[in-house]
């Protein structure tokens, strides 16, 4: 018998190989067969700032991170107690989130600090046991050098606590290092054992949180994925041939995967000089019949609304936009968790443009949506907006299965086809408005698809004119592509409405608190006995309009939750159904929903009745 | 198509509403030229702008046409190119397109060495805002249309292009058309960024930089001549020599700061080095086959990169 659900917490300095340590541990308990859950929370900082991954590992794959830690591993001081220097001290370190029955595992030279009395403090010489395993090897001697390997000490010792299987870890700590560093592969699978065999002979008989051994999964091994990796998969899938970005957190992990990957996928990936570069690239390719993508966050976004506005009104087939959203406003909080910009991604620049955005809730709607944007792009002749918030970005979790062969069909939507004649001069109408919303594009090259375009209002040639007819037309040509996206684009992946057809209580959101939401509503029926169900809206242009009204007027009572200050799903939700939601959660501190805060959110205003309520634990 | 192309397979019909004697008209007429002279068939040829008076040359071309936004020509045209490096691809702006609004774009497109030819029109006002300086203007002059004379200086685009990495650097003048045309010529037929700075006259505007001031110096005769009429030879004969590299890079920038009396047209710099999609083709040979928008990406196989995530 073991203990099916535990959290397991690693932190210490940004750049000590916090992400390699606890990436190798999630990734080996995928492997063992557990379903993995894991964040990392960092700051925006290259070396030194605290930095700490929650990895929640089970048998049932939960969809969020617990602030209940069952074990510790602590590679500062600073993981322990928190900032001793800080002028306006808020983190107070994470050995007070320590369960009783739980573990620390620290340097024996640290102090633990105040801990409950049922913790299990576990002291371990990280650096000593280091030496150790280095002796005889052509390493020896250089332990002070390779400090980094402590961490995979400090893991190993934490690994004999809950009973995890020490050989799987190890191959994945030798499957890190291959050809020439195999010798380090070795050695780091030696400190691990010292580490392990440690703590095993003298702190873990009796601890109660073990992992019940599991079987290994028959075949493949399931995925370990986050949410940049799936977004590239997805636009790779749907044909991606050019790809244009400027360095910002977080879409920089996104952009880099898709460079490291050039030459095997045969993609152009383009770093520009800044993100109106980047933008008007993209639109560049878009007209020149590439599927063309960029990323970006919320202050490249403030950079690229013009052109966005540039492809909407030439009507070029793109460019499909993720927007990593993160804490504003400004440069506001960099590496941390924020959906503040959905009414900005509503409206992403100047007077009335078409253009779509969807904003998916997990790794398998990332994928699915940035695969889709492109057929919509092209079909549609708009830029496309997909909208994915951090948390999503730096959340690993374990699946079997991106729904790859699921995907609908490439659609390049309407295209010229040269006439038999050729190059007749001029014939060929590009903004068309005589024959509905949507004109077969030529792209350059093209024999007898010669057409111009200009960000001037134009005439169906494409020439400027300020004609007022004219103006009529083009506008409902352009703006009308929204209602036939409404009309064409199939009801259920405009929202979904999760849990029972009929319940007390109403949940609204959308992104990355889909799966926070969904443990949610297991957890009230379960211990609440609260009959909730989850309206997820995910394409918020198009508005669902009357979808979402047919299900808001139906429930009996509605909640909204947000990490945002302002509740802007439910501004939206307003001005297009008219309709207010009762309650709303919303959380601004920076960091996604933990179980606990959610849980004390919807517990609390379902007993108390309207208003709105900010949540945060104040975590690190 | 076996028909013979002349100058006039690139014009549209649209209407030109540049003011009238406006130095404009010399540089389209020079554009067409250049394109009948390289037999270029229209479709193959795709002209982007920036935003002002300049930013409507390519309605006024048979070609395919983009009138993009101001200062960001570049970029469009670039992510065009790269998609499909079998198009002839011409960028076109003004002065204060390129070198204000658009000098972050000017300066890095320099790095980069994809093979498009950049055609600035420089006549040291914003035209179509109704003739504030421009950053060609320098410290000190005024034109009619401005309340006061220049509190900043201008720049010097050439030594800027030079030094920025173009690989052809040239400057022409609107109203030799036929002279013109010969630069655009060989700026499109070099493989690599090419940079034209074309004298301008804006006759509504400007009453510094007129034609008479370009044709007539004080001392009488033209102020312009040409750089190759001197024996100025601005041409890199050996890529990988570093110091000859050098020297005409000196060479080309000292030679751009002769402003006044006389000031040269003509080839200031030029270097066979490789391109942007010469590089990209080393990554990827098959970028070097075909054009990425022929590419069918429909076999692709990212199996690899799921199994690197087990
Ligand atoms: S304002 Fe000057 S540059 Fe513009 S069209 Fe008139 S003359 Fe030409």
């Amino acid at each position: 018998m073991g203990h099916d659900d535990l959290t397991w917490l690693i932190g210490g300095p940004q750049g000590g190989g916090i992400n390699a340590a606890a990436e190798g541990f999630a990734k080996a308990a995928t492997r063992a067969g557990y379903r993995v859950i894991a964040n990392i929370e960092y700051h925006s900082n290259i070396m030194g700032e605290h930095s700490y991954y929650r990895v929640r590992v089970g048998q049932d794959g939960r969809r969020n991170v617990s602030e209940r830690v069952h074990v510790l591993v602590a590679l500062d001081d600073e993981t322990l107690v928190g900032e001793r220097h800080a002028a306006f001290p808020g983190f107070k370190g994470h050995v007070q989130e320590v369960v009783p029955g739980g573990a620390v595992v620290f340097d024996g030279n640290d102090d633990p600090g105040e801990h409950g009395d049922d913790v299990l403090l576990c002291p371990v010489p990280y650096l000593e046991l280091l030496e150790q395993a280095l002796k005889g090897s052509s390493r020896e001697g250089q332990a002070a050098r390779l400090k980094v390997m402590t961490n995979v000490v400090a893991v190993g010792a934490s690994l004999a606590l809950m009973d995890f299987d020490l050989p799987r870890y190890q191959d994945s700590l030798r499957a890190e290092f291959g050809g020439r560093r195999a010798d380090l592969g070795e050695l780091n699978a030696k400190a691990a054992a010292l580490g392990y065999e440690y703590v095993r002979e003298r702190f873990a008989d009796g601890f109660a949180f073990r992992l019940p051994r599991v079987a290994p999964p028959k075949g493949r091994a399931p995925l370990f994925i986050r949410g940049p990796q799936a977004a590239a998969i997805g636009k790779l899938k749907a044909g991606l041939g050019f790809q244009s970005y400027y360095p910002i957190s977080p879409a920089t992990d996104e952009n880099v995967y898709l460079e490291a990957h050039q030459r095997d996928q045969g993609l152009v990936v383009v770093q520009t000089e800044d993100e109106i570069s980047a933008i008007n690239m993209a639109v560049g390719a878009a007209h020149a019949g590439v599927r063309s993508s960029t990323s970006t966050s919320g202050p490249g976004l403030s950079l690229m609304v013009e052109g966005l506005g540039f492809a909407a009104m030439t009507e070029a087939a793109g460019p499909v936009l993720v927007l990593w959203s993160r804490g504003g406003p400004s440069t506001g909080l960099p590496t941390r968790q924020e959906q503040a910009d959905l009414r900005f991604a509503l409206q992403p620049g100047h007077g009335e443009f078409p253009h779509l955005l969807v904003a998916p809730g997990d790794v398998h709607e990332i994928v699915r949506d940035a695969y889709e944007a492109f057929n919509w792009a092209d079909r549609y002749q708009m830029p496309v907006l997909v909208l994915v918030d951090k948390a999503l970005g730096t959340t690993y979790v374990t699946t079997d299965d991106l729904g790859l062969d699921r995907l609908p069909p490439i659609d390049r939507g309407a295209r010229f086809h040269e006439s038999a004649n050729g190059n007749a001069k001029e014939d060929y109408l590009r903004y068309d408005f005589s024959e509905g919303n949507v004109t077969p594009r030529s792209v350059p090259g093209q024999a007898g698809g010669i057409y111009w375009s200009t960000t001037d209002e134009h005439d169906p040639r494409g020439h400027i004119t300020e004609d007022a007819e004219n103006r009529i037309r083009m506008q409902e040509k352009r703006m009308g592509k929204l209602d036939l996206a409404l009309r064409e684009i199939p009801a259920d992946r405009f929202l979904t409405l999760h849990g029972p057809k009929n319940a007390d209580i109403t949940i609204v959101g959308w992104g990355s608190t889909k799966g926070p939401i969904l443990d949610a509503l297991e957890i009230l029926a379960r211990e609440d006995k609260v009959k909730a169900n989850f309206l997820q809206v995910r394409i918020m242009r198009p508005f669902p309009a009357d979808a979402v009204a047919a299900i808001l007027r139906a429930a009996k009572k509605t909640v909204l939750v947000e990490c945002n200050y302002t509740g802007q799903l439910g501004l939206l939700i307003r001005e297009q159904t008219g309709i207010a939601l009762d309650q709303s959660i919303v959380k601004y501190d920076g960091r996604p929903f933990s179980e606990e805060e959610l849980l004390d959110g919807l517990r609390h205003v379902i007993a108390e009745g309207p208003g709105r309520l900010m949540v945060s634990h104040r975590l690190g | 198509m076996a028909t013979v192309l002349t100058p006039r397979d690139y014009k549209s019909d649209v209407h030109i509403n540049w003011c009238p004697g406006c130095g404009d008209f010399g540089i389209v007429n020079a554009i067409q030229m250049a394109l009948a002279e390289l037999k270029l068939p229209p479709h193959r040829v795709a002209v982007f702008s920036g935003i002002g008076c300049s930013g409507k040359t390519p309605h006024y071309i048979h070609a395919y046409g983009y009138h993009t936004l101001h200062g960001r020509v570049l970029p469009v045209a670039t992510g065009a190119k790269l998609s499909n490096k079998d198009l002839t691809v011409l960028a076109v702006g003004g002065d204060g397109d390129g070198y204000g609004i658009g000098s972050g774009y000017f300066v890095n497109s320099g790095r980069r060495n994809v093979d498009i030819t950049y055609i600035v029109f420089n006549n040291s006002v914003y035209g179509l805002t109704k003739g504030q300086g421009s950053p060609t203007l320098k410290k000190g002059l005024r034109t009619k249309s401005m309340p006061e004379a220049a509190i900043q200086d201008g720049i010097n685009p050439l030594a800027l292009a030079v030094s920025s990495g173009y690989t052809f650097v040239a400057r022409g003048f609107a109203l030799d058309p036929r002279g013109l045309a010969g630069l655009i010529a060989a700026g499109v037929r070099h493989r690599g960024s090419s940079f034209i700075d074309v004298l301008q006259t804006c006759p509504t505007y400007n009453d510094l930089y007129t034609a008479e001031w370009y044709n007539h110096t004080q001392a009488g005769g033209p102020r312009l001549y040409r750089l190759a009429e001197t024996g100025y030879d601005g041409k890199v004969k050996d890529p990988a020599d570093a110091d000859e590299v050098v020297a005409k890079k000196v060479q080309a920038i000292a030679k751009s700061y002769e402003w006044g009396e006389k000031i040269p047209v003509g080839v200031y710099y030029e270097v066979d080095l490789p391109t942007y999609e010469d590089a990209l083709a080393d990554r990827n040979p098959r970028y070097g086959q075909e054009a990425l928008v022929d590419t069918d990406f429909a076999d692709r196989d990212v199996d690899p990169l799921l199994d690197a995530l087990r």
